[in-house]
């Protein structure tokens, strides 16, 4: 009876719910019961693998795969928790509020190192750096920039060729780019330098690093900042005149995160799929991986974004406001 | 003489019980007052992490355009980390008016620290605030700022763990000095014991070794009861001989008037009255005189006192004393054996053992006939002495040695009945035994045998 109703209820959500996905796409039809339900950030292209291997491994599983942005995972996610097995999300603030505010099942069996994990209930897996991508031919003749401040610098020099054909995250809608923004104006003053010029040269804004990708090979913009190098790196790999760099004055560097929702009908499952992950993704099991693996190295020597309740500053709705009021102020200019 | 005694507790056990017992008390005291002493320690710590983050955050407050604005700093949060990452939950006031954070967390008036339950855990809140005073403003900001406690738990669970540990070592120490302190105060007594068991039995002198001072009643109540019955032991002593000599002092000077007097009567009737009261001191005589040789063999029988004899030097001795009133008799007396026969035992109760045993054999045996004494080690020493009279009547030889126990053969020889009994008592008295047989030849033999 519940098992119906259960079944009846995802079929609801799933029909009036379809279009509000970016994707969903549903591994193992018929594996199981009722399918694990996982939302997520991350491009279903990237993440597919993870979730095929893991269905092979454990046929009686079948998963379901939702996606969409960072900041409407948080509102879906607090809105209806027994709605979700799995929340996965590159905005480790958001998570790691889930987490703090008691969304998230601890799970005691899963040996993770501390630093990538928090009340063993938020699970780092990746290591993520944000990049500055640019197409070589806009450079021809002058220095791919290295750092914000040489960024800097270029746009000023060659105003006429950079206006209106720079992109960045609008951090209003995207939780991923606010994350990388606050945390960028953190370490530096040189970011609100940066988002000056970017303002005064009109910046497009972006929710997603993969429409900033999709305009840099088509030549809508020519220099992304703040953008996700994991998802860079398979166009730049194709598309010879794009290229990453990893700012040498600061790296911000994110770790997507997972959690299992408290309200989970599928502990079992979900549990089994962390752990899945986590090892998946460890840095040391030399697998060929579609996302960047959790590296300690990366940890220690770049700036990581460390799992702490320091993460739940910036969601202040006071601070949220006045960071967003003066970045509106610098990047929004007419 | 029983040789239990009413046994009522042990004082080991009393002493060991009530020191260990103290010292787990004291362990546990220990372990509870360490325990509640971290558990403030470590709750003050939580405090001023706390005090400190809100602190921080009400120093981000500033009045700009005649508003308040809050940029809450980062490392207000960034100094609430901790190894069990615990949660971290607050809610910011203006006037009583929820600004952001967690609308469930109350803003506590009087109380700066709380600890309260918070979304399924405790949490320990602190509540904080400051008056802003702006060009036409004055208003207050509240901050309640609550930590969950895990981190802290983990802490004193170690700490707890840490202090059992030490309480555990200190009691398991405690225990061992108790032990050792208990046997060494019980040493003392048993020392006390043993020099007591070890005395000889005739030694009743006081105890001459330092003891503790605890002790030092005991000894002396001790020396005094025995110094108190050397002094009655040597009056009952000297009773025994006194008596002895009362008796027989008299009854011989009776003997000597008769016998005076018999040679002086003439008419046969009356010689004949005259003899048979001879006959009859002559009986008292004897009696009076085994009545007191009972009573020494008694006494040195309950006090026994063993030298070191040659049982064949002892006899041969008391052949040779006895040797007149044999040939007297017209008997013989030999001595064969062994050459040598050392024994431990008290020489003066054999020979009066002896003694009476060849008294008998004189007393009973027939004129010219012979009394052979024989001394032997093996298996046990033992004395025999047989004669050749008439035996004893076979059908009482069970009963003779009881006391005043006489033969039909024995009604016309002065006796008392008592001489086998002395001889027995004797024999028990050295753990060895008396025993009676007729030889098939005839005539009786005896054998008085000790043990080792
Ligand atoms: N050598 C012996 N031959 C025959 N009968 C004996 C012999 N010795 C003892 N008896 C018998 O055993 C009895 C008990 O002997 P016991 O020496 O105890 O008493 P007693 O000789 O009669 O008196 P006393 O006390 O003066 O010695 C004697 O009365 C006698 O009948
Ligand atoms: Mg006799």
């Amino acid at each position: 009876m519940r098992y119906t109703l259960v079944l009846a209820l995802i079929s609801l959500s799933a029909a009036a719910g379809a279009q509000e996905w970016e994707d969903r796409q549903l591994f193992n039809e018929g594996g199981g019961d009722s399918a694990l339900r996982i939302i997520s950030s991350t491009d279903t292209n990237l993440f597919a693998p993870l979730i095929e291997t893991f269905v092979t491994r454990n046929p009686d599983v079948a998963v379901e795969y939702l996606v969409t942005g960072t900041a409407d995972i948080d509102r879906r996610f607090r809105a209806s928790p027994g709605d979700f097995d799995i929340a996965i999300s590159s905005a480790m603030d958001l998570q790691l509020k889930l987490a703090n505010d008691g969304f998230a099942l601890p799970l005691e069996d899963i040996e993770h190192p501390a630093w990538a994990e928090w009340r063993k209930s938020l699970f780092a897996f990746t290591s993520e750096p944000a990049a500055i991508v640019v197409n070589r031919e806009a450079f021809d003749g002058h220095p791919i920039p290295q750092s914000r401040q040489e960024l800097i610098e270029a746009l000023r020099a060659r105003p006429e060729i950079f206006h209106d054909r720079i992109g960045t995250y609008d951090v209003r809608r995207s939780g991923l780019g606010y994350l990388f923004a606050t945390q960028d104006a953190r370490a530096s003053e040189t970011f609100w330098r940066l988002m000056e010029v970017m303002g005064a040269l009109d910046a497009r804004l972006y929710s997603s690093s993969s429409q900033m990708i999709e305009d840099l090979s088509n030549g809508t913009i020519i220099v992304a900042y703040n953008v996700l190098g994991s998802y860079a790196e398979p166009r730049a790999a194709r598309d010879d005149v794009l290229e990453i760099v990893l700012p040498s004055d600061f790296p911000t560097t994110m770790m997507r995160t997972a959690l299992v929702s408290q309200e989970t009908t599928q502990a079992g499952a979900a549990e089994a799929f962390i752990q899945f992950l986590v090892s998946y993704q460890w840095e040391d099991d030399g697998e060929a991986r579609t996302l960047p693996p959790l590296s300690e190295e990366d940890a220690i020597e770049r700036a990581t974004i460390g799992l702490e309740p320091a993460l739940l500053a910036f969601l202040d709705t006071l601070k949220r406001d006045k960071f967003l009021t003066e970045w509106e102020n610098a990047l929004i200019q007419d | 003489m029983s040789n239990s005694v009413e046994v009522s507790g042990s004082l080991r056990n009393r002493l060991v019980l009530t020191l260990i017992g103290g010292a787990a008390v004291l362990a546990m005291l220990l372990f509870f007052a360490v325990r509640s002493y971290a558990v403030q320690v470590a709750q003050q710590g939580q405090d001023s992490i706390l005090e400190a983050s809100v602190a921080s955050m009400l120093d981000a407050a500033t009045i700009r355009d005649g508003a308040v604005e809050l940029d809450l700093p980062y490392s207000a949060f960034s100094m609430l980390s901790t190894s069990a990452d615990d949660r971290v939950f607050y809610a910011i006031y203006q006037d009583g008016t929820f600004l952001s954070g967690y609308e469930d967390l109350a803003y506590s008036e009087g109380q700066p620290f709380e600890t309260q339950l918070m979304r399924g855990s405790d949490v320990r809140t602190v509540s904080a605030s400051r008056t802003m005073i702006g060009a036409d403003l004055r208003t207050d900001i509240q901050i309640v700022l609550a930590q969950t406690q895990d981190a802290l738990s983990e802490t004193l669970d170690q700490i707890s763990r840490n202090v059992a540990l030490f309480g555990i070592g200190f009691f398991a120490l405690a225990a061992a000095l108790s032990f050792w302190a208990t046997s060494a105060t019980i040493g003392q007594l048993d020392k006390l014991t043993i020099s007591v068991t070890r005395r000889g039995p005739q030694d009743l002198s006081p105890f001459a070794k330092p003891v503790p001072q605890e002790m030092a009643p005991l000894v002396k109540s001790l020396n005094s009861l025995m110094g108190r019955l050397d002094q009655s032991l040597s009056q009952s002593e000297d009773f025994i001989a006194e008596a002895a000599h009362r008796v027989r002092t008299p009854l011989a000077t009776v003997r000597s008037y008769a016998e005076a007097t018999l040679q002086r009567v003439d008419k046969e009737e009356n010689r004949e009255a005259m003899r048979s009261m001879v006959k009859a001191i002559d009986e008292s005589s004897r009696a009076a005189g085994q009545l007191l040789d009972h009573a020494m063999t008694t006494f040195r029988a309950d006090h026994l006192e063993r030298d070191d004899i040659d049982l064949v030097e002892l006899v041969a001795e008391l052949v040779q004393r006895l040797t007149p009133i044999v040939d007297m008799k017209d008997l013989t007396l030999t001595q064969n054996g062994d050459g040598q026969v050392p024994y431990a035992g008290d020489p003066i109760l054999i020979q009066s053992a002896v003694r009476n045993l060849i008294d008998n054999s004189m007393k009973y045996s027939p004129v010219e006939s012979a009394i052979t004494i024989t001394v032997a080690a093996d298996p046990a020493p033992r004395i025999t002495v047989c004669d050749q009279g008439p035996g004893f009547p076979s059908n009482e030889i069970e009963t003779l040695t009881a006391r005043f126990q006489r033969g039909a053969n024995a009604a016309t020889t002065i006796g008392s009945g008592l001489g086998l009994t002395i001889a027995q008592d004797v024999a028990l008295a050295h753990g060895g035994a008396l025993h009676l047989t007729n030889q098939p030849e005839g005539g009786a033999c005896v054998t008085l045998s000790f043990s080792h």
